[in-house]
């Protein structure tokens, strides 16, 4: 950095310190980890509470499609990390490569949720609906914690996605470069996040029987 | 340097020392050089215009309740009306005002300064938490306005009513789960910007105690809300879509509801309560001239408060119908947060003894915290006790307990952190003989206000009531004239300082002989804080330095 750009940052109050960075990054995974810790207590209650109930109803979940979201969310995992180590070694074509194949994983990933939200709701398993509310309350509870857990998590995808979209203009632009990639690497760690939360909901609600 | 990657120390600074008033962060002058400021000295006082605002929203609220409670018959609002009163109330107070108080506006200001640090660690996000905080405010103002009218469940939002109530609830409610999110982003600012920022030679244990209590508050605002965030959201949902999660008609469990409520709420209440008391053991010592008793053991002691206050939630729920066994743990745990409370309050006072004091305002103030925080305490532990909780569950017991604890605690305090800071923050002194007039007429108004409803609670008045039977009559008069006196000397107390802001004598930059790092640069501070980032080599409360701090 130049003489001059240190002095404007001087005035800004914004100066760079990566380990802080990663600090604040953790502290925030945190509170996300809580965020949906809250979740999986709400649904432990109510699985102790109505165990065959939730064992009906998740055997309705596509287990299949579910095996395969997990394998894609996983694989763009190891994109982003693989981009990181790229841009890290200086290789940026290789970076930017990952980074893009990390957001097809991500809309692939959507676009199974979509279906598979869309089949549920053909079959009437609306929340609030007619057909949802005479069924069992155990069913309703599974339900409801379904669509609001894997929304909830959908949610965190889109907006994983919106970031790395950023990261990926950074990288090209030279923003992000060999020497300060500290910005990639905490939105890979969100990424990891959204991947880890996915890994407990998976078996949660389709393989648990 | 300390910190290999923090190029600030040896960068060129301003030649003409410019206050932070005087010079902008950023191209722009005027209102756009506030709007788009990272300096915490300026977001710090940005937030204090919005607190200071709802606090006085808040309290003319309070004024109206108590005006509606002057004599028996419910005479001058509806019951509707009370209760969106008594709602709003609560949620001003607790997340408008008194969950960002002390943290948003002082913690902001002074954390840095105090660590000998130019700013928090991450000024643009510090910027982009006051503005969450206004978003929040601005929707909690909006949803009174809507159709359906202002939300009238209490500020606990407890199912199944909120689910089923027509008033605005989930807006409301929004405001409350954003207001969360400023709060969570502070909380990961200080943390970091303590374990990053502190000047070289400034180790943990030479930390001013203020720096502990803002730390461990901070810890306690990323663990405790987002379990707010997320059970505000299932309410929502609820409301929305109807999918049952706490909703009873569809199996849902309404005391589920109430934990998740108070996971939160209960560490929120040392969210409120800690930087206060932070606030008390920087006063004590600079009046006392004497540096702080059991330094180490109230800093330990922030931290036992932090941790064992996560686990007491259960004691809101004695009579919700929680297990037995539950209640026993929840009672025991209630006592034992008792403990580093009592060993703070001990060592404030063993701080005073032997001192020589100078009762400035800021030191009667605090005074006036050690008796209101102390009966509030106590009486805390009257309602810990299972026993005498369900006598007294939802009664006006209640009320004056966390009144006396929040109120005389934490909203003392705040009062007393201004009285304290308000020269150095200003550059300007406030007329003493009408502070230490007001600290009598407040410790006067509080107690009218609040001890008769100590004694309407056990005998039996309950809580949220627009009406009352007669023989309250007499208490309940006492209370709301306590309440005119109250709210006139807050109303008292904003009026000298704005005079004192434009009117007030220059303030020498250690007015009050303190001796943390804010007393070493001058009043109000210049945008840098410091020159040079200062080696710290005495301990935070080390009165010998004064004598050195006056040829500075």
């Amino acid at each position: 950095m130049s003489d001059h750009q240190d002095a404007v940052l001087e005035v800004n109050h914004v100066h760079r310190d990566d380990v802080g960075a990663r600090m604040g990054m953790w502290l925030f995974l945190l509170t996300e980890v809580l965020l949906f810790g809250g979740l999986f207590l709400v649904y432990a209650v109510y699985r102790y509470q109505y165990p065959d109930q939730f064992r009906i109803a998740g055997m309705e979940l596509n287990t299949s499609i579910g095996t395969l979201n997990t394998i894609i969310l996983l694989t763009s995992s190891l994109t982003v990390a693989i981009s990181i180590a790229a841009i890290q070694k200086g290789n940026k074509l290789l970076s930017v490569i990952m980074l893009s194949l990390t957001l097809v994983m991500a809309f692939m990933f959507l676009v199974n949720k979509f279906f598979e939200w869309e089949t549920k709701f053909s079959h009437g398993i609306i929340p609030g609906s007619k057909e949802m509310t005479s069924k069992p309350n155990g069913q309703i509870l599974f339900y409801g914690l379904y669509f609001v857990m894997t929304g909830l998590h959908a949610l965190h995808v889109i907006i994983g996605m919106i970031i790395l979209a950023f990261m990926l203009v950074f990288v090209i632009r030279n923003k992000i470069t060999e020497g300060n990639y500290v910005k990639l690497e905490n939105s890979g760690l969100y990424w990891h996040l959204v991947d880890l939360i996915w890994i407990f909901l998976f078996p949660l609600f389709y393989l648990v029987q | 340097m300390a910190n290999g990657t923090i190029a600030m120390t040896d960068l060129p600074v301003p030649k003409a020392e410019k206050s932070f008033f005087e010079q902008s962060t950023n191209k722009h002058s005027g209102i756009l050089s506030w709007l788009l400021t990272t300096d915490h000295k300026r977001i710090g006082l940005m937030y204090m215009f919005g607190i200071i605002s709802f606090f006085l929203v808040g309290a003319i609220i309070g004024l109206l309740m108590r005006l509606e409670l002057l004599s028996p018959g419910g005479k001058i609002f509806s019951a509707q009306t009370y209760n969106s009163l008594f709602t709003l109330h609560g949620v001003i107070m607790i997340f408008l005002f008194i969950i960002p108080g002390i943290p948003a506006i002082f913690g902001n200001f002074f954390l840095p300064i105090q660590i000998g640090a130019r700013d928090v660690a991450f000024p643009r996000l510090n910027l982009l938490s006051w503005y969450v905080y206004i978003v929040g405010a601005i929707l909690a103002l909006t949803s009174l306005f809507l159709p359906g009218g202002p939300i009238d469940t209490g500020w606990t939002f407890y199912i199944p009513y909120s689910v089923r109530s027509g008033s605005n609830v989930s807006l409301a409610i929004f405001a409350a789960f954003i207001l969360g999110f400023s709060s969570i982003l502070t909380g990961i600012n200080f943390v970091t910007t303590t374990h990053r920022l502190r000047a070289p030679g400034m180790s943990f244990f030479k930390m001013p105690l203020f720096v502990w209590a803002t730390y461990a508050t901070a810890w306690i605002q990323i663990i405790a809300t987002p379990v707010i965030a997320i059970t505000i959201l299932l309410v929502i949902i609820e409301r929305a879509f109807g999918v049952g999660i706490f909703d009873p008609a569809l199996g849902g469990d309404p005391v589920l509801y109430q934990h998740m409520f108070w996971i939160y709420s209960h560490p929120a209440v040392y969210i409120m309560i800690l930087p206060a008391m932070g606030v008390v053991s920087e006063i004590i010592p600079t009046f006392a001239r004497r540096t702080i008793f059991g330094y180490k053991q109230i800093a330990y002691s922030s931290l036992a408060i932090a941790f064992i206050g996560y686990l007491v939630w259960g004691h809101h729920m004695f009579s919700s119908g929680q297990s037995d066994t539950s209640n026993w743990i929840f009672s025991l745990l209630t006592f034992l947060v008792a403990l580093p409370s009592g060993v703070k309050i001990f060592n404030w006072v063993a701080t005073m003894y032997k001192g020589s004091i100078d009762p400035q305002p800021p030191f009667l103030w605090v005074m006036s915290f050690i008796v209101l925080f102390s009966i509030g305490g106590l009486t805390g532990l009257v309602l810990g006790a299972l026993a005498t909780d369900i006598h007294l569950t939802d009664t006006y017991f209640v009320v004056a307990h966390f009144h006396y604890v929040m109120f005389g605690g934490t909203g003392t305090i705040f009062i007393a952190a201004f009285h304290y800071w308000f020269p150095k923050m200003f550059g300007k002194m406030y007329n003493l003989k009408f502070a230490k007039i007001a600290v009598v007429t407040y410790f006067i108004g509080f107690n009218m206000l609040y001890f008769p409803k100590f004694i309407m609670g056990y005998l039996g008045m309950p809580r949220r009531y627009y009406d009352y039977l007669p023989m309250y009559t007499p208490y309940q008069r006492i209370s709301t004239y306590g309440s005119w006196i109250l709210v006139s000397t807050l109303f008292f107390i904003v009026g000298y300082f704005i005079h004192a802001y434009f009117r007030g004598k220059k303030a020498t930059s250690n007015p009050w002989g303190g001796v943390t790092l804010e007393w070493h640069i001058p009043s109000p501070p210049p945008v840098e804080n410091f020159k040079v980032i200062p080696v710290i080599t005495h301990d935070p409360y080390d009165f010998s330095q004064l004598k050195e701090m006056k040829d500075e």
